[in-house]
């Protein structure tokens, strides 16, 4: 069954078209990598499932609900989904501790206990209870990016995307950020990744999606993605021997 | 140069500053909120609700405060008498109140836009992604961030309308420096009592600004 379902979107900025034709679907527990060079859309596309990018042609479901579809009640919709961002974007005013449980309380409707059990169970599993009452300006960029992963958790969403989740982190810290993601692929939750962390792709994913300038090239099972080389888009090898030269 | 009255002056010079203080504190709160208001409609993406909210700044950042004091002063209870259909006395003090709380919110208006446009774009993704209404992101995340930055501006402003609260001397209210010159002429001793009434608008004036300064650098850090 399909969590997330994205048919034949296109998106325009005036004039000029981000996405062409998009076509996907991510199946419950599934994880897809959706990888690409900067600038073909992979960003917009991720944002389009969720509604953060609106798009003027096709169509995206998520759990049968359509994204959309203008009667949809989209904070509803959104609540139910998880997002990483790849600037983090905790809320900078607010507690670690408020920054887990604003939401719950004020878009659940979960009570201050509930809201604090639960934050503070998903703090716990990606290592920082100590830091409950910090700001997130007192926390290194991998522990606020921790942080964004276990506030979006706590919602308990059926889904989780991640925009580029460690693109802004220092490299010692790319680690302890991919490890929550892994642990949690695991778990069997099902995600949506935009990332060049090929190896993150090769441990969990069941498929990796390959863009370029706003279209899908490739869509495959991470088996063939990576062990069939030679079959891939001239575009794909380019890509691909680029970023695992090193 | 006699200044042996002001003492004896200072109850009724006080009764004047406490309008001058009410006023401004009651002006700052209205034209805020009224000025936040204005803000969210300037940004709006409907064109319509963006442009009236652009034409009403760009008009009363266009005519002079005492225009709109005088003007207000006759319009008010014309408008009610409109709206009611009876003969309301609204008095000096609301009038110029209305006057200073939509005057003013023109001001406040581009001061609350900056800082909502300071805030980047992410904070409000992040804020719809985890289910909030566009209401509840602006309230709970936007808002309080930007008006954390924008708090200098805002006094600074305060303060400039501080100084121009003094205007209201021509609807005969009572303010402190229309009670330092009515007191002064009284006494014989006009110049005195100018003198008086400009040195306190400045020491609270210079006093309150270089605290702005202040709490600009500690805020910038």
């Amino acid at each position: 069954m399909s969590m997330i379902e994205i048919k034949n979107v296109s998106k325009w900025y005036g004039d000029f078209q981000v996405l062409t034709d998009c076509t996907t679907n991510v199946k419950k527990g599934e994880v897809v990598v959706v990888c690409g060079p900067s600038g073909s859309g992979k960003s917009t596309l991720i944002k389009t499932v969720n509604a953060l990018e609106p798009f003027q042609k096709g169509e995206i479901f998520v759990d049968g609900v359509s994204v959309g579809d203008p009667k949809t009640d989209l904070p509803k919709l959104r609540a139910r989904i998880g997002m990483v961002f790849q600037n983090f974007e905790l809320f900078p005013h607010l507690s670690i501790t408020e920054n887990l449980t604003i939401a719950q309380q004020r878009v659940l409707g979960r009570n201050r206990d509930e809201a604090m059990q639960k934050g503070m169970h998903y703090l716990d599993r990606v290592g920082l209870k100590a830091h409950a009452g910090k700001f997130p300006g007192q926390l290194s960029g991998g522990q606020q990016q921790r942080v964004a992963i276990a506030r979006a958790l706590a919602m308990d969403p059926i889904a989780m995307l991640f925009d580029e989740p460690t693109s802004a982190l220092d490299p010692e810290m790319v680690n302890e950020v991919l490890d929550v993601m892994v642990e949690l692929a695991h778990e069997g939750m099902t995600m949506m990744c935009v990332t060049h962390e090929m190896g993150f792709a090769r441990k969990v994913a069941n498929r990796v999606i390959f863009m370029d300038r706003g279209a899908i090239v490739e869509d495959c099972e991470k088996e063939e993605f990576f062990g069939n080389i030679d079959a891939r888009s001239e575009r794909a090898r380019q890509f691909l021997s680029k970023i695992l030269q090193h | 140069m006699d200044f042996s009255q002001i003492i004896p002056s200072l109850p009724s010079l006080w009764d004047g500053m406490k309008l001058t203080l009410q006023l401004l504190v009651l002006a700052v709160a209205g034209g805020i909120a009224l000025g936040t208001v204005l803000a969210l409609a300037r940004m709006s993406s409907n064109a319509m609700l963006s442009g009236l909210a652009k034409a009403y700044v760009n008009y009363f950042r266009s005519i002079p405060l005492l225009l709109v004091i005088t003007w207000f002063y006759l319009a008010v209870p014309m408008i009610l008498n409109w709206i009611t259909g009876e003969f309301v006395a609204v008095g000096a003090f609301t009038s110029c109140l209305v006057a200073f709380v939509m005057f003013e919110a023109a001001y406040y208006c581009e001061i609350v836009r900056a800082g909502i446009q300071s805030i980047s774009k992410g904070q409000i993704n992040a804020a719809y992604a985890v289910g909030m209404t566009y209401s509840q992101a602006m309230r709970l995340i936007i808002l309080p961030q930007a008006f954390r930055k924008m708090t200098p501006l805002l006094l600074q402003q305060t303060i400039i309308l501080f100084q121009d609260t003094s205007l209201v001397y021509a609807v005969g209210l009572i303010d402190f420096l229309n009670a330092a010159r009515a007191r002064g002429d009284i006494m014989g001793q006009s110049h005195e009592f100018l003198i008086f009434a400009g040195a306190v608008y400045f020491v609270i004036s210079f006093g309150a600004s270089s605290l702005v300064k202040r709490l600009q650098k500690r805020l910038a850090v």
